[in-house]
């Protein structure tokens, strides 16, 4: 119906790394691009800069640690230091008068500088214990930022950014920003779809596979490793610079607290491990969950007359979030990627899905 | 610093430290049996600390029965939570088995914060706060109080896996696939862990919630649970206690001479700078076991 094709066969090597063997994929990709350009001229400002602008810089955060996690296959719980790294890192630059575009730079070398140490922890061990090491320097860099008045300004305080600004032009407005995130997102994601693609890419899914069988095929497991968290930081690196400068305003610790990794480690999760699109759905999933959540059960207990009090509201999202991720695991543990895979391929034959087998 | 202070900051920080253990040995036991690392430890512990006074406040139950029944309570409920989730996680990724306990741990915070609410409330033991004195050292009651029971529950796990049941457990911990060729029902032993682990819950919620209160912070108490258990060895249970004497000292000691350099709050520093190291020089801790891995 959707897919003008009869499944997917491949004739050649060029094909078969072509980056959308499917068109209909492609023509879809088209359309919401051009519905993401439109989007400030469609959506009131609300929900373009409350959600829609929060969705795409989370997601292009998550598609960071994909890197890491679903791709390279290392566990990473400290995720949210490599964005404090960034973040503090470009808006003192930003600070000291260096432009912004330099100011990210400057924020994704520091934290990928850092984020390389995590490597060195994956080149002794791996798995459970990668960790909770990972989860122990996550613990230290939370208290380096409480107790380090040089870089956060004391455990309460916080830092403001400058107003942000590319290319000379000084970026303000709702649509700006929105913008800028949403560039930004494309970027990570483009670069994402053809890592897939290459040399590198495959070493990365081989070392996940089993990192001894890839050293006997002649990939070198450590040096990857090293790739992944460095990539991964500097992803992790921009994107907390720009959390910050496009969306917080100021920076303070508790923005990149523990539970941050785990919120983002969630995500993906619930998105699928190793998907870009699932990705795009695990993020909104979690991001959006605890409004509407609260929203549901606010219009339930008035509709019921159960008067709940306030701590039982403020503590419900959580219940849901934690809720959410045991459901997912339990039923889809491959996440929602995989659900819309499931829809794709079956839509991809019909209706001809006897042929399928 | 003169020896007596640091004796007594010593004598102190094995006290705590064997608190420490004692969170720890549930997470060690259901290592042990199922190698899954219960990061939902800490949520256990609040939850039954919040079960112990609801039923003694709310329900009106004298302390000792409403630890009592929270025990069995707790019990039934780490069964179900392995039967429920855990169970069907066995042989995935340990990406996915970590974040089923992550997910557990937040749910379970969650709902007891939404059922019984987040304001810190006392445990109310009746152990006097009065300090003791031991010749010239300093200690304080409701540490020895609760070292003492840690090490009740001690020797008593060190004898239960001396009886039939515990030496299938054993078994299980030794290999799983061989024990259950053999008919031991390693289903039935891994939920068993998981209940025993929530009855220490119980014992280390009664103590802490005793130390410094009933709120969210009583599951904060993962982190040194988790340094202990991984300092010991992650699977043995002499190792737990060892490893939290050691802890208990360093951290104590050396916050002592650290917090003049830094200012205060070197504590959590030095428990993930010990936990980074640990795992960095022996992530087999001080007694577990190696592990050879199949390529």
């Amino acid at each position: 119906m959707f897919y003008p094709l009869a499944g997917v066969r491949h004739q050649s090597y060029v094909s078969d790394s072509k980056l959308f063997p499917v068109p209909t994929d492609r023509n879809l990709l088209i359309v919401l691009t051009v519905a993401a350009i439109a989007a400030p001229f469609l959506l009131s400002s609300l929900y373009l800069n409350s959600y829609v602008q929060p969705w795409l810089i989370w997601t292009a955060l998550a598609l960071g640690l994909n890197l890491a996690t679903g791709w390279a296959g290392q566990l990473h719980l400290g995720y949210a230091a490599t964005m404090a790294v960034g973040a503090y890192a470009a808006v003192h630059a930003a600070r000291f008068g260096i432009p912004w575009e330099f100011a990210l730079l400057i924020g994704g070398l520091a934290a990928s500088l850092i984020g390389s140490l995590f490597a060195f922890a994956a080149l002794r061990v791996k798995g459970l214990y990668l960790a909770i090491v990972t989860l122990a320097m996550q613990f230290v860099m939370d208290w380096v930022l409480n107790h380090s008045p040089a870089i956060s300004g004391g455990s309460h305080a916080s830092l403001q950014s400058p107003r942000f600004a590319l290319l000379g032009q000084e970026i303000a407005s709702g649509r700006g920003l929105y913008y800028v995130a949403l560039g930004w997102c494309a970027l990570v994601t483009v670069f994402m779809m053809n890592l897939q693609r290459t040399a590198l890419g495959r070493a990365l899914v081989a070392v996940r596979e089993k990192d001894y069988a890839a050293a006997i095929l002649g990939v070198n497991s450590f040096y990857y490793k090293l790739i992944a968290f460095s990539m991964c930081s500097f992803i992790g690196g921009i994107g907390g610079a720009l959390l910050v400068a496009t969306f917080f305003f100021l920076a303070a610790p508790e923005q990149f607290s523990v539970n941050v990794s785990i919120q983002v480690l969630a995500m993906i999760i619930v998105g699928g491990l190793g998907s870009i699109i699932g990705t795009y759905f695990g993020v909104a999933l979690i991001l959006l969950m605890p409004g509407i959540a609260n929203e549901i059960i606010a219009n339930l207990t008035s509709f019921l007359g159960l008067p709940l009090g306030n701590e039982t509201l403020a503590h419900i999202p959580t219940t849901v979030y934690g809720a959410l991720i045991i459901i997912f695991l339990l039923v889809e543990p491959l996440g929602l990627g995989k659900l819309y895979a499931n829809i794709r391929d079956y839509f991809l034959v019909w209706p001809f899905d006897q042929f399928k087998k | 610093m003169d020896i007596a202070y640091v004796s007594e900051l010593a004598v102190n920080g094995a006290l705590t430290g064997l608190l420490y253990s004692l969170f720890a040995l549930g997470l060690v036991l259901i290592y042990k049996s199922s190698s899954v690392p219960n990061l939902a430890q800490g949520a256990l512990t609040m939850l039954a600390a919040y079960v112990v006074l609801a039923l003694s406040r709310q329900l009106g139950f004298p302390l000792w029965l409403a630890i009592a029944v929270t025990t069995i309570i707790m019990f039934l409920a780490g069964f179900g939570v392995e039967k429920v989730t855990l169970r069907r996680m066995a042989g995935r990724p340990i990406v996915m088995i970590l974040m089923m306990t992550l997910g557990l741990d937040i749910f379970i915070r969650g709902s007891t914060l939404a059922v019984w609410g987040g304001t810190s409330r006392s445990m109310e033991l009746g152990v006097s706060y009065d300090p003791l004195f031991l010749g010239p050292l300093l200690l304080s009651r409701i540490n020895l109080a609760g070292a003492c029971v840690a090490i009740a529950l001690f020797v008593a796990f060190l004898l239960f896996f001396r009886t039939r049941r515990g030496i299938r457990l054993r078994a299980i911990s030794d290999d799983y696939v061989a024990s259950w060729s053999i008919g031991i029902s390693v289903e039935h032993g891994v939920a068993l862990s998981w209940g025993m682990a929530s009855v220490v819950a119980v014992a280390s919620a009664v103590i802490w919630g005793e130390i410094q209160g009933v709120d969210q912070s009583l599951s904060q108490l993962l982190l040194k649970g988790l340094t202990v258990a991984v300092l010991g060895g992650l699977d043995s249970i002499v190792g737990a206690i060892l490893a939290g004497i050691v802890l208990g000292v360093i951290e104590n000691v050396g916050s002592s001479y650290l917090d003049l350099v830094v200012g205060g709050g070197s504590r959590d520093l030095i428990v993930a700078a010990v936990l980074i190291f640990t795992v960095m020089l022996r992530p087999h801790g001080l007694f577990g076991r190696h592990d050879i891995e199949r390529v």
